[in-house]
């Protein structure tokens, strides 16, 4: 495994308690300036988005002080996106790093109430490790279900408010009007580990990112960004393509992803984005359109059903894909699937109230264009994957959740 | 001041209303929810668009870009004596 030594950071603590987080990472020093440092770090989120974490500081603390109210901060470490896990590695591993970020952002904004929100599974292994903390203001944990829109940040004020986790639209944003109706900064359970350590004078921080691997097995690791792509994930010549970013990202051909550099500009430059961290490389014996499709059904059903064009056009486009993964078929009926398809990807594109259609429409285009060798070898009655190869990309069940 | 046609993609039930009012901007896609013709509203549609907005079932067909009706802008073009407004005549809500 040619991966750059990843062991200092993040996850250098050999175990979760407060102790051995202090004996790892020292005590934060006093009083920081966090804005001004995540600025001069150039510190993006990592909740997929990459926003400038100075920037949304900025605009809880403005709207805070402009409406004089007392702003919320939520830690998002829901991580709905099935291919991620690190959000959860770095809860399980590092909590103390999350908590510490958690409240030097709530210092900085001059919030009074701190919010965990995490995965159903962990939310009491968290609560535990962080109930030795001597913390002025405790944090609550709030469990929110499993589901991919869980973790979308107006669905996630929902949840954490106690109502449904759905998404609510962009209007007004959560930092203006976020949980109980107050200024509320959503950060990433990732994005605040690493405020904790630029606070600690850890200058590097801002320039690492977690992912979660997926090759013959899943890991999570911590990389420089910049890298070489090739360098942090393994592309053999028997893989046939890597998907950057997860469900909502976008399929690259292997030679491509091999030499793109793994940061916001590199990654911009053919057509991906970092998204929530997932590199997933697949290999050659298996079929990328049967892949697809299976996420995409997933997709479809995770939606929310509450926009239309939404509502009405993944399921169709999953359905579609679902058909064209299958060997076979009269080559109109084909054609015309694939006509289909783009035409209901246009429907739906800008047409939610959060970025799910969007994002789902990036996978698709990214298969159809990546994989499509495999298209016309479906066309001629084939296909190139193994057949009783089990899925490679992990995909729920939607049901219980929805 | 230009104004813009928004929809509210949750609230947004596709009946279809709009379509039939404004037709001239609206358009229905394969599921009969409405399709907006891009830019800002021409001047000449305002009362269509006016009159399409307000028959909404959903209401979640909007007019944006327009900071003040026409009772409030005609309140601001009263000398500030009549209106008791000693403020700037501006709505305090843009800033």
């Amino acid at each position: 495994m040619s991966a750059p030594p990843a062991t200092h950071g993040l996850l250098a603590a050999a175990d979760p308690s407060l102790a051995t987080h202090l004996a790892t990472h020292g005590p934060l020093s006093g009083q920081v300036d966090l804005v001004a440092l995540a600025e001069r770090a150039g510190l993006v989120g990592r909740g997929g988005a990459g926003f400038p974490t100075a920037r949304k500081l900025r605009a809880v603390a403005d709207a805070a002080r402009a409406t004089r109210t007392t702003p919320v901060v939520v830690a998002n470490g829901s991580e709905g996106e099935p291919a991620a896990f690190k959000d959860a590695v770095l809860l399980s591993r590092a909590p103390h790093l999350v908590a510490e970020g958690l409240h030097l952002a709530a210092a900085a904004v001059g919030a009074d109430s701190v919010v965990l929100a995490v995965g159903p599974g962990q939310a009491a292994e968290v609560g535990r490790q962080l109930a030795g903390r001597p913390d002025r203001s405790p944090i609550r944990v709030v469990p929110v279900a499993g589901h991919f829109l869980a973790g979308e940040e107006t669905a996630l004020v929902g949840a954490v408010d106690g109502g449904l986790p759905l998404p609510r639209g962009k209007v007004p944003p959560v930092w203006q009007r976020g949980v109980q109706g107050r200024p509320t900064l959503v950060h990433n359970v990732e994005t605040l580990a690493r405020l904790a350590l630029l606070a600690r004078g850890d200058r590097s921080a801002a320039g690492r990112t977690l992912v979660t691997r997926h090759t013959a097995t899943v890991d999570v690791v911590e990389v420089p960004l910049g890298a070489r792509l090739g360098d942090v994930l393994p592309v053999p010549a028997g893989v046939q393509a890597v998907l950057v970013g997860g469900y909502h990202g976008s399929w690259l051909p292997a030679a491509v992803a091999a030499d793109v550099r793994l940061d916001r500009d590199g990654l911009a430059s053919v057509g991906a984005s970092l998204g929530a961290g997932v590199l997933a490389a697949l290999s050659a014996d298996r079929c990328g359109v049967r892949e697809t499709a299976r996420v995409v059904g997933y997709l479809a059903a995770s939606s929310a059903g509450q926009c239309g064009p939404c509502l009405n056009g993944l399921p169709r486009i999953a359905a579609a894909l679902g058909l064209l993964a299958r060997p076979g078929g009269a080559p109109a009926a084909r054609a015309r699937l694939l006509q289909d398809v783009a035409r209901w990807s246009g429907l739906v594109v800008g047409r939610g109230a959060c970025a799910h259609p969007d994002g789902t429409v990036r996978l698709v285009a990214s298969a159809l264009r990546v994989f499509g060798g495999e298209l016309a070898a479906h066309a001629a009655g084939w296909c190139t994957g193994a057949p009783p190869t089990p899925a490679f990309l992990p995909v729920p069940t939607v049901g219980a959740a929805a | 001041m230009s104004e813009r046609l928004r929809v509210d993609p949750i609230g947004c039930q596709g009946h279809g209303v709009c379509a039939e009012l404004l037709p001239e901007r609206i358009a229905l896609d394969e599921w009969g929810y409405p399709l907006l013709a891009a830019g800002d509203l021409p001047a000449g549609l305002r009362r269509e668009a006016r009159r399409a907005v307000a028959a909404c079932p959903a209401r979640a067909l909007h007019l944006t870009g327009t900071p003040a009706g026409p009772v409030l802008r005609a309140l601001q073009r009263l000398p500030r004596q009549h209106t008791g407004n000693t403020q700037d005549q501006r709505p305090q809500s843009a800033s």
